[in-house]
């Protein structure tokens, strides 16, 4: 990471989030934190970014958005669960609409702990998620067909562990 | 009759953050006819009162929504305190209203910002939210967390705030008021936000009442609702007018906001002033019996908690009305007629918050 050859952009998706998060990641972007120092630039296209984060936890309703969401963005592309309803649902684990965290639905590259999550630690998991993005890069040049093959077969759509019923 | 046209407007859309559907029926670029469809946040978080206590479900209360999580905790702690016969100490009680007030200040920036976002102030987005980081500064200083507090117990407060914090705290809002009056200067006296928004997204009074609006959706349309005046907390010990607009246009309501947080500030300012010593909380025996609606006023409006506990643990049944639930129908209203790039900048006026109205 030492040497930076892109500015990843990213997508945000509230997937049944209580706003926290989101606000919080909308919190980096501003002065405060500001992580367009990073090239970091929140985008609304799917097609445009690299970087998905996500807060908040899968359910019925949501689960085709957020499948789209990532079926669409090109890769080399990660994923960053927001928050603890992101990584496992949480507080809400137990509610009769929550299937779960969103590892269930996509592969996820970072969790990022809190209730709220911090800016902080936010930033932390974007730029963690980077280096994530920069390895798939360098994969992906090395042995393409194999990246592809690799990437191609998109998320296995699991059923919810009983969840929501 | 021109041909109509449905277009989609979310549920992911760039200018908010939370998963809002709409229908829009479009005429050439006119809005006809809004269909609203709701539930993607939806998580059943009522029924999880089955689950917990009612002193653990203060958290999961805190948790329907992170920007007004202050004052959900507040309503539904008061609701639970209603039905035992608590006396709260009364120093937790201005230190209820000191941090509602902050949290209020929060919001409004936070919206005061997206909406200049949706208007294509960019600037003045960022500006906004740079002065709400003082804000949340002062909450993380008194209570430990920036968005989701915490704080709130059933018998009081958890954490005490002494009165060198609270003078510094008043200092600050002080200096903050300065730059808050550049900032909304911007909104109430600059002639292409006033063009922009004059006259667009009409909501009349007759319907603003009849439809249910609440909070500065109503009080921009010259409703004169506002739930602090019923004097829960200790509001009926502060001395503060609402602020109401009689035009009923997106102007109204931003002006509303706007004026508001000087309110928010002024009213923290009494606070600190009449704050009593003596203890923040009260040992609780016992378990809520009973039912009781609890009913505040959240920087979106009108808040409603009803809990009914059976003499049990855990409450028989939790039910929420939020704000933005109430003012979907004046937005399906205040749509129609309103040009398809108006429909951004006019959702963005009644201030949304998906996350409670779904719970």
């Amino acid at each position: 990471m030492a040497y930076l050859k892109k500015s990843p952009w990213i997508i945000h998706y509230d997937a049944s989030s209580c706003n926290g998060c989101d606000i919080e990641i909308l919190a980096c972007l501003t002065p405060m934190y500001d992580v367009e120092r990073f090239g970091i630039v929140n985008t609304g296209n799917p097609k445009h970014a690299d970087i998905f984060v996500v807060t908040g936890t899968v359910n019925e309703q949501n689960r085709e958005i957020i499948l789209n969401i990532y079926n669409q963005m090109p890769n080399p592309k990660a994923v960053v669960a927001v928050g603890i309803c992101a990584t496992s649902a949480g507080v809400f684990r137990e509610c009769y609409n929550v299937a779960g965290g969103i590892d269930m639905l996509i592969p996820v590259d970072v969790y990022v702990p809190g209730c709220a999550a911090r800016p902080e630690s936010i930033i932390d998991g974007i730029v963690t998620a980077w280096g994530i993005l920069e390895e798939k890069r360098k994969t992906m040049n090395t042995a393409p067909a194999a990246a592809d093959a690799a990437a191609e077969p998109g998320p296995v759509v699991q059923e919810p562990a009983g969840g929501a019923q | 009759m021109s041909k109509q046209v449905i277009i989609p407007f979310g549920p992911q859309h760039p200018v908010l953050p939370e998963p809002l559907h709409l229908d829009l029926v479009l005429e050439d670029e006119t809005v006809v006819d809004v269909i609203p469809s709701i539930g993607y946040v939806h998580r059943g978080l009522e029924k999880l009162v089955e689950k917990r206590e009612y002193t653990e479900y203060v958290f999961i209360a805190e948790r329907i929504c992170g920007i007004c999580s202050y004052i959900h905790s507040n309503t539904y702690v008061s609701g639970v305190e209603q039905i035992m016969g608590l006396e709260v100490p009364e120093r937790a009680q201005y230190l209820r209203t000191i941090w509602s007030e902050l949290s209020r200040l929060h919001s409004h920036l936070l919206w005061l910002g997206l909406f200049a976002d949706g208007l294509g102030f960019e600037s003045v987005f960022m500006n906004a939210w740079k002065l709400r980081e003082h804000v949340l500064d002062e909450l993380e200083a008194t209570t430990g967390g920036r968005v989701i507090q915490g704080v709130c117990k059933v018998g009081g407060v958890r954490r005490d705030i002494s009165p060198e914090k609270l003078d510094e705290m008043v200092k600050g809002l002080k200096e903050l008021e300065k730059e808050l009056e550049r900032l909304t200067n911007v909104f109430l006296y600059d002639r292409s936000i006033a063009s922009r928004l004059k006259g667009v997204g009409m909501l009349g009074k007759e319907d603003a009442y009849y439809l249910g609006a609440v909070g500065p959706t109503a009080r921009g349309s010259g409703v004169p609702i506002d739930l602090r005046q019923t004097g829960y907390n200790v509001y009926d010990k502060i001395n503060f007018k609402p602020v109401v607009e009689m035009e009923g246009d997106s102007y109204a309501r931003c002006i509303v906001r706007a004026k508001e947080m000087f309110t928010s500030i002024d009213i923290i300012e009494q606070c600190v002033k009449k704050i009593p010593d003596g203890p923040v909380d009260m040992k609780v025996t016992g378990a809520p019996n009973g039912e009781f609606f609890s009913r505040a006023e959240q920087p979106r409006g009108e808040v409603i908690h009803y809990i009914k506990g059976n003499g049990t643990k855990h409450l028989v049944r939790h039910r929420v009305r939020t704000p933005t639930f109430t003012n979907i129908p004046p937005l399906v209203k205040l749509l129609k007629g309103v040009q398809l790039a108006d429909v951004p900048v006019v959702v963005l006026t009644i201030d949304p918050c998906i996350g409670c109205a779904e719970r």
